[in-house]
């Protein structure tokens, strides 16, 4: 990241830490104290992480609540590993991970489950679980996190599998191999929903299907942006998909952001290589 | 040329250290899951049902095959001694203290340890585990403990399985060659005897025969899942994982198998 994006990046931390100070006080004054979300839900500071070599390397990401970021790059430069790295499925080299102002990379594994149930993950495949019906997947993680009663988990699990266009009845009994590709990516944010979390994280979910189905899957990320507010982080190598849905773009180079900026700024943007990345995409 | 062979050797060796490393820390993982919450019992029934009954037929067509070809190799050479009588002694001491357990484990290796490393290999690969982590679970808890179970739970009865169609299959060589089914039980029960008891109820021999495919069990589930869930890349590994699962516990069991019969040699005597 060059010293002006980083400059950029401090710049919009601190105008998001102000608003929210203001509102704060703005609450106060009528309301009495009240206790306020942080501002900033994801943050990566000075991340670095190489496994044969470098992929991330002093890495700042921010990620304000309510946003979408859409998260570019070249093959390998090491977006999924951002993901990974928010779930702590990996833990960094160097450098902090902090998941609603909380720093992640110390927690005992009891803790880390408490911030990855806040958090939902749409998988580049789906990941569904092959052995398991369609119901059983959605209600996954309703079993294993919470102490719901059957009755509850299948109310649940039907107004997920509607929230994404899926008629219940036709699909709870099916297995994931028995659906087509955009079903499989639907149940796919059904289940990574079920718990109702803050922050979803998506995993090439438009990669292999058809530009209507492509279509829809874009559609149903506005729609969970626009009814549920879920903080978004989207890595895509789908352009025309990813500029619909997001509020704020990240270009890696180098293991690192080399450019911020909204979609507009991207698409205006002269920059040798963004352009060249554009017109290759 | 000397230097790149011994960075070369370097580098394998401690990759074999770390993966046996790697391999006792599952294990140990795997064990300390046994007996905590939350603990998955219906995969547990599942898995005896794919492992314990899936196995049956396999075992059945080896076990039947090997008591009939022992019978037959045997009373070849006990015929020209007039020694047929020993024919149901030779049987069912080979089979119940060494031969079934030794058949029984490979059996379930080559079929329920290959489809553990593919079912684990190919959860790995299309983030199926990466998802049952995001949910909280421990894949360790979740899918290891419950076939580590039930594989250990199992390979004794399956053992037993073996070791009684063999019997048979021993027997109808042995009517064939003359020699009555009363003879041929009568002797085998002699010889289980004359080996002695351990408490002085349980023959020697079954001891034997139960407590080596316990620790069979283990292997064959342990190396499984250790090379399903260290699975990378795409599905050419998912193969290469279950050959490397199949091979490693063949040839554990033959090793251990020779260990094991020197330490309970030791410890219970002939």
């Amino acid at each position: 990241m060059s010293p002006e994006q980083q400059q950029q990046l401090h710049g919009v931390r601190e105008e998001l830490k102000r608003d929210e100070a203001e509102a704060v006080a703005e609450a106060e004054a009528t309301t009495g104290p009240v206790a306020v979300a942080p501002a900033l839900c994801i943050e990566l500071e000075h991340v670095s992480l190489a496994f044969d070599h470098p992929i991330l390397v002093d890495l700042d990401m921010a990620v304000a609540t309510g946003e979408t970021l859409l998260v570019l790059g070249e093959s390998g430069m090491g977006k999924s590993t951002i993901l990974k790295l928010i779930l702590r499925l990996l833990l960094p080299d160097e450098g902090v991970v902090r998941i609603f102002g909380e720093e992640i990379n110390h927690l005992s594994f009891a803790e880390v489950l408490e911030v990855r149930r806040r958090i939902g993950m749409v998988f580049q495949n789906s990941a569904l679980f092959d052995s398991m019906t369609v119901y059983d997947n959605v209600a996954y993680p309703l079993r294993e996190n919470t102490e719901m009663d059957e009755a509850e988990v299948e109310r649940i699990v039907r107004e997920k599998l509607e929230f994404v266009d899926l008629e219940p009845d036709q699909v709870i009994d099916q297995l994931p191999s028995e659906l087509s590709g955009g079903m499989r990516k639907r149940v796919g944010v059904a289940r990574a929903i079920a718990t109702s979390p803050e922050i979803v994280l998506y995993d090439e979910p438009t990669a292999g299907l058809d530009p209507m189905t492509v279509e829809t899957i874009t559609d149903l990320i506005k729609k969970l942006q626009r009814e549920l507010g879920v903080t978004s982080i989207l890595v895509t190598h789908d352009l025309r998909a990813g500029f619909k849905v997001a509020t704020r773009v990240n270009l890696l180079q180098a293991g690192r952001v080399g450019f911020s900026g909204t979609p507009e700024d991207v698409v205006a943007s002269t920059d040798p290589y963004i352009r060249a990345f554009i017109n290759a995409s | 040329m000397a230097g790149s062979f011994a960075a070369t050797l370097d580098a394998r060796m401690r990759g074999a250290a770390l993966g046996v490393n790697d391999y006792f820390t599952l294990a140990g993982r795997a064990l300390r899951f046994v007996g905590s919450r939350p603990f998955y019992w219906r995969d547990v029934l599942l898995q005896m049902d794919r492992i314990g009954v899936g196995s049956i037929p396999i075992v059945t067509l080896t076990g039947t095959f090997t008591g009939m070809v022992l019978a037959l190799q045997s009373s070849v050479e006990l015929q020209q001694y007039g020694a047929n009588g020993f024919l149901g002694a030779l049987v069912g001491e080979s089979m119940v203290r060494e031969l079934a357990p030794v058949l029984a484990g490979l059996g379930v290796a080559g079929r329920s340890g290959s489809a553990i490393a593919a079912e684990l290999g190919t959860m790995r690969v299309s983030e199926q585990i990466d998802a049952l982590q995001t949910f909280g679970t421990d894949p360790i808890r979740k899918l290891v403990t419950p076939r580590l179970i039930a594989t250990v739970l199992m390979m004794p009865v399956v053992t037993i399985i073996l070791d009684f169609v063999s019997i048979l299959g021993g027997m109808l060589i042995a009517l064939g060659a003359g020699v009555s089914a009363d003879q041929y039980f009568r002797g085998m029960w002699q010889m289980f005897a004359m080996n002695g008891q351990i408490l002085g109820v349980f023959p020697k021999d079954f001891v034997y025969g139960i407590l080596k495919p316990l620790a069979f069990g283990a292997i064959i589930a342990l190396t499984a899942a250790y090379y399903g869930l260290n699975t990378k890349g795409g599905s050419e590994s998912v193969g290469t994982a279950t050959t490397r699962a199949v091979v490693t516990s063949s040839v554990l069991i033959f090793a251990v198998d020779f260990f094991l019969t020197q330490l309970l040699l030791v410890m219970m005597g002939v």
